[in-house]
């Protein structure tokens, strides 16, 4: 049996939030989660803000230390191999982080060269990447603050995929986007997937996105993972007509989309 | 070895390319840079003092190279918190030692400029003649000192990963601090008691001492003609120190950066988003 490309254990993570002069209050965002993604599986986390799939994005992607539990990707283990669990993961957050006065070409041969890749053949498969989300290449050279969110966030999952990575991790990727290019991008992650058998894991507030892209879906709430299971599963199990009533019954909560924000110092 | 380098360069691409961008802030802060030297200056040429214009000539031009130096490594971790790209630095499999080289190379390239430019301007408002400085001399103080101050400009650097918001205030903090202790344009006999064992810390006092020796500042054989530069045997005890300085500060600055980076992945005080 081939070893799942993610394995998550028992994982908890809290943050201290100070309430007062002296007094602190702990927070937990993550809270016992476990589950696992097959090699070549699209996985979905579903959750309201603050039910902690940033969180767990971040610690797969060694940005954020756990308090205890297990993490293995790909063989290797978290924190403990954190040098070679970022060979092998793409990361695309909410919000594309680039140098904003910098051009598209210029940010991604600085990612290339950051990887340690030839610059040349990183351009070319970067070229590629965005013509099939639906990139013209004038667009190349132009400033990424000029730039609509869309393509900006275009931009980012062709910096995620540029290093060819086998584990990809979209924290809401399509957040903001406008229908066409929540469409495009939705489109090539399908494509991608079966071409290249990428494991993906999807953090996402759209419940269509959801059961169109994941295999199989988690729903969190308050850090925990309360279920899992495909989307007919998870229908069935709560007696729900829609993928969307489902999460309302198993979590009690409802799914709001909201523009990204940033929150900088805010850990929780 | 091959993606080591590219990896470096990396960082030199990033910093051409945004110094390109904002080529109007450089412009701006090269400008300012020249003009507040020049001004410090020229209160030696009121005084019709060339020792006093030398003193502060060397005094402008050091720190000046010094300040950059330290500043641009500091708030290039700053600029990447405010830009939201550290944490895909911090992503990528390059270690921190190359990160923090590649980072260093390009602000030392950018603090030989802005020298360059404030030495031309300040040569045109004080009609200063130099000959008979030891200048080469002065050129091997300076590459020992930068070690030093790049081991200083690291241990700054941990302020933006510490905070976005308040790191970058932290890092000038640090800055005024060295400027008012390291004797910059006045002995520090002249500070108060109590803040003259810090001076003793500075890397930018031994850099000043040797290279006023250097140039031949209170040297009583210079003449405004012609200095009388010490020859570098005579600052052999302030190369030493400033070695030592560089030889603890730049790994120590490594580890100390290293530790914050891990504590701020415990703690999430990285920037995070949603």
């Amino acid at each position: 049996m081939q070893q799942p490309a993610i394995q998550v254990r028992n994982l908890r993570k809290s943050f201290r939030k100070r309430n007062g002069f002296r007094k602190k209050t702990e927070l937990w965002a993550i809270d016992d989660v476990s589950f696992h993604v097959a090699q070549g599986e699209t996985y979905g986390l579903l959750g309201p803000n603050g039910s902690g799939k940033s969180s767990l994005i971040r610690v797969l992607s060694t940005l954020l230390i756990a308090d205890s539990g297990y993490v293995e990707m790909l063989g290797f283990t978290l924190p403990e191999q954190a040098e070679q669990v970022r060979r092998i993961i793409g990361r695309v957050s909410v919000d594309a982080a680039f140098y904003k006065k910098l051009s598209a070409r210029e940010n991604l041969l600085y990612t290339a060269l950051l990887y340690g890749q030839n610059a040349r053949q990183a351009e070319r498969r970067v070229m590629r990447i965005l013509e099939q989300l639906g990139m013209e290449n004038t667009k190349f050279s132009t400033p990424l603050e000029e730039m609509s969110r869309g393509m900006q966030q275009k931009i980012s999952i062709a910096r995620a995929l540029m290093i060819n990575p086998p584990l990809l991790l979209l924290d809401e990727p399509t957040t903001g986007l406008d229908p066409k290019s929540r469409r495009d991008v939705q489109l090539f992650l399908e494509d991608l997937q079966s071409r290249e058998g990428t494991t993906i894991l999807l953090t996402t507030h759209d419940m269509a996105e959801a059961e169109r892209l994941c295999a199989r879906i988690g729903f969190l709430a308050h850090g925990r993972l309360v279920a899992e299971g495909t989307a007919a599963q998870l229908i069935h199990r709560a007696s729900a007509a829609t993928l969307d009533d489902a999460f309302i019954r198993l979590t009690g909560e409802e799914l709001v989309e909201e523009e990204p924000t940033v929150y900088a110092d805010c850990p929780v | 070895m091959e993606a080591t380098l590219r990896q470096t360069w990396a960082f030199l691409f990033r910093g051409w390319h945004i110094t390109r961008r904002y080529i109007g802030w450089v412009i701006v802060f090269n400008f300012y840079a020249l003009v507040t030297s020049a001004t410090v200056a020229l209160i030696g040429v009121a005084e019709k003092n060339y020792q006093l214009t030398l003193t502060l000539v060397v005094g402008a031009l050091l720190w000046n190279y010094l300040s950059w130096l330290y500043q641009e490594i500091a708030m290039s971790i700053a600029y990447e918190r405010w830009e939201g790209t550290l944490e895909y630095t911090f992503m990528a499999p390059v270690s921190r030692a190359v990160h923090l080289l590649g980072v260093s190379l390009y602000s030392l390239l950018n603090s030989i400029v802005t020298s360059v430019i404030v030495l031309v301007g300040l040569m045109l408002f004080t009609d200063l003649n130099l000959r008979g400085a030891n200048l080469p001399g002065v050129l091997v103080v300076l590459a020992v000192s930068t070690v030093a101050f790049v081991g200083l400009g690291l241990f700054a650097a941990i302020f933006p990963v510490m905070s976005a918001e308040r790191g970058a205030e932290a890092t000038h903090i640090f800055q005024g601090s060295l400027l008012l202790v390291s004797g910059v344009y006045y002995p520090i006999e002249v500070l108060p008691g109590w803040l003259q064992p810090l001076s003793k810390i500075s890397p930018a006092t031994y850099t000043l001492s040797a290279c006023r020796k250097l140039f031949g500042v209170g040297n009583s054989e210079s003449t405004a003609e012609h200095l009388a530069g010490a020859p570098l045997s005579a600052v052999s005890h302030e190369l030493l120190v400033l070695a030592l300085m560089g030889v603890i500060l730049l790994p120590l600055g490594l580890l100390v950066f290293v530790r914050i980076e891990a504590w701020a992945k415990k703690t999430g005080k990285l920037k995070r988003t949603g």
